[in-house]
């Protein structure tokens, strides 16, 4: 099974650490969120985030919720991210992982979706609302079937809660960088850095950081003190602007932040 | 254990806290905060001063016979929190979360809004607590409720149009959650409504159990015992989970809940999440909701926009599960019809959502027949509601030209 924790750790030794990288399934079709995802990875994103449409997305910004608002328009369903998680990890060596809500896994089935994301090839989930505190029943099937689990934590959450974190996290610990929703910012809060050596108190193996990250700079700099750094609003706008061809060349803007000097 | 004694984050299966891990530490000092204030007794009575000097209570019960006789002679006996400052029950829950906003030491408070009852009573709190606020509200209703709109300006809030998904309630939750992971140093979030993620569903409970408290002594002392039934519109369900509370294990006491039927349960126009919804999780809780296969939030309907709304409260949903309330669709036809009804026979002109209740009461009457009594919630005021009844009773000049 195609996990991240070994491509973070690779990445970390040859290199700053590793650049994931997310874009919606289905934005602007299903066949160009493929092309999209290949080409991120053929220029130098390590680790796929590939989030599910949702109609209720509370934690995105402006850029995803457009993006993920026009593929339910277009049609998306939840077998469309089987499908383009089978035809990408046909195409590249880059462990993908699914970022859902977490109603539509309810409603497939915690099992059901667990089997056939693990059958089509998958990494794993990145959950952003489902707390450890309620995730039992995924907690099982992810054991049952070797899936990565990705929780998240906060700037505000208490030491238990990091630590909540760490141990139910696999794969690694998706730290957010500021209090907030998705979204490109000019400033990268310090907080991360605080947050990331809390985490690694606690016994994280590794700590990716994520939310308002869209510079090469900003990677290089978020790398110095986390495994990964986590692009998505930028990457979608550049689809949604100017194409696969606009997003490859972001994506190879910015995994020149993974090089050191 | 009583059924009154239920207390969150779970009520059976439905409930807990499915949000962002930004959102937990806020939610935690907020249910920390409001655990301390249940025991302390200077915040029951400051609650329950303002209850007395600002909102007006207790609310009084008035029997309104010649509505009854459409009902089936039974005994109809109306709760009016219609005629709280504010025009609604809201003002109940939002003067518990405004004290304990101040408790927390924050400066600003957020809120939704469907049908703007509960920003105009979000934003009347923060006037009179001296609290920065914005209102989320779907920019479908701040057109059909632009009255409400002003009002909350007025109060100095700012209203903030929600162009998002179906541009309607759910959509102005989903704003105010992403204000709120971005704002929680300063700000509070004061929910509207019973359903979310703990503590609110029973926080929010606890702030509106007041009306069956009070109507549950008020029916004794006025019929010398217990009503037949009880009922209240159901969109969120804080009105109905208000009234019901103090009947829970009054075993004897029919509690009923009338869901937003719309254009009717069979089409796909209509906002009965537990009569045609299944469980899932929105907005931070499992319960009954409107969905299609893949999870996806399908957009409700209703005339009513304080009952627009794909969810229901987690209590809702365990109530209707064990059976000790039932929950029945109401469509937006007979609710006007009830509208109109209570108007011409009592001169009590209702809130829309509260028409839901007194459509549902009008066949419940019918089925339980003379010897019954039944406690209505009459939720609210019919004033905000003018500009869609004159329109639908094509009660304006230009519409009615003679």
């Amino acid at each position: 099974m195609r996990t991240v924790g070994p491509v973070i750790r690779r990445r970390n030794e040859e290199a700053g650490g590793a650049l994931i990288g997310y874009l919606p399934v289905g934005f602007p079709t299903l066949d160009a969120s493929v092309e999209a995802a290949v080409s991120l990875v053929e220029n130098g994103v390590d680790v796929l985030e590939l989030g599910l449409p949702y109609s209720d997305p509370v934690m995105d910004g402006p850029v995803i919720q457009a993006a993920t608002q026009q593929a339910l328009a277009n049609g998306f369903r939840l077998a469309d991210g089987f499908e383009a998680v089978r035809r990408i990890t046909d195409r590249t060596d880059a462990p993908v992982l699914i970022m859902t809500y977490w109603n539509p896994v309810v409603q497939y089935g915690v099992d059901r979706f667990a089997d056939d994301l693990a059958a089509a090839g998958g990494a794993g989930l990145i959950t952003p609302d489902l707390i450890p505190d309620e995730a039992a029943d995924w907690m099982a099937a992810s054991e049952r079937t070797g899936l990565d689990r990705v929780f998240l934590a906060a700037p505000t959450s208490t030491d238990a809660r990091i630590r909540q974190a760490v141990d139910a996290s696999r794969g690694f610990v998706y730290a957010v960088s500021t209090m907030g929703i998705t979204g490109a910012r000019s400033d990268v809060d310090v907080a991360a850095r605080t947050l990331v050596a809390r985490l690694a108190d606690a016994g994280a193996p590794a700590s990716c950081v994520g939310l308002g990250i869209s510079t090469a700079a900003q990677v290089a700099e978020v790398l110095e003190y986390a495994d990964g750094a986590i692009v998505g609003s930028a990457l979608v706008k550049a689809l949604a602007d100017g194409g696969v061809a606009a997003a490859g060349e972001l994506a190879a803007e910015l995994a020149r932040g993974t090089r050191p000097e | 254990m009583a059924l009154r004694a239920q207390t969150g984050p779970y009520f059976g299966d439905f409930g807990g806290r499915f949000v962002p891990e930004s959102l937990v530490a806020a939610l935690d000092e907020l249910g920390e905060a409001y655990d301390l204030a249940k025991l302390d007794p200077d915040f029951g009575a400051e609650l329950a001063e303002l209850g007395r000097s600002y909102t007006g209570r207790p609310s009084i019960i008035t029997e309104v016979p010649r509505f009854a006789r459409h009902a089936g002679d039974a005994r109809i006996i109306l709760k009016r929190e219609d005629l709280n400052h504010t025009g609604s029950h809201k003002i109940n829950n939002v003067l518990g979360q405004a004290l304990l906003t101040r408790r927390i030491g924050k400066s600003r408070v957020i809120a939704e809004t469907g049908a703007g009852q509960h920003g105009v009573a979000t934003a009347t709190a923060a006037a009179l607590f001296g609290l920065d606020c914005t209102i989320y509200m779907g920019e479908v209703d701040t057109e059909r409720q632009a009255l409400n709109v002003a009002r909350m300006r007025l109060l100095g809030a700012e209203v903030v149009a929600v162009t998002a998904g179906s541009r309607t309630l759910k959509d102005a939750i989903n704003e105010a959650m992403r204000d709120w992971v971005t704002n929680v140093a300063t700000t509070n979030y004061i929910f509207g409504t019973v359903a979310g993620p703990h503590p609110f569903p029973e926080m929010v409970r606890d702030f509106q159990k007041v009306i069956g408290e009070e109507a549950r002594q008020q029916v004794i002392d006025l019929t010398g015992g217990l009503p037949t039934a009880v009922t209240a519109c159901v969109g969120g369900g804080s009105n109905a989970i208000g009234i019901f509370h103090a009947f829970l294990d009054d075993t004897e006491v029919g509690l009923y809940g009338f869901e937003a039927g719309g254009e009717g349960v069979d089409t796909e126009r209509h906002a009965a999440t537990i009569t045609k919804g299944r469980p899932g999780v929105l907005h931070g809780a499992r319960s009954y909701l409107l969905q299609d296969e893949d999870g996806q939030t399908i957009e409700s309907h209703s005339i009513s926009a304080g009952l627009d709304y794909p969810g229901v409260g987690p209590e809702h949903s365990w109530l209707a599960a064990i059976g000790r309330a039932e929950y029945r669709p109401v469509t937006d036809a007979a609710a006007m019809e009830a509208l109109r009804l209570l108007t011409r026979t009592e001169g009590i002109i209702p809130a829309i959502e509260s028409a839901h209740a007194l459509a549902g009461t009008i066949e419940l009457g019918r089925e339980l027949g003379s010897d019954a009594t039944i406690l209505v919630s009459l939720s609210g005021r019919g004033d905000k509601d003018m500009d869609t009844a004159a329109k639908y009773f094509e009660l304006y000049d230009e519409e009615n030209p003679k």
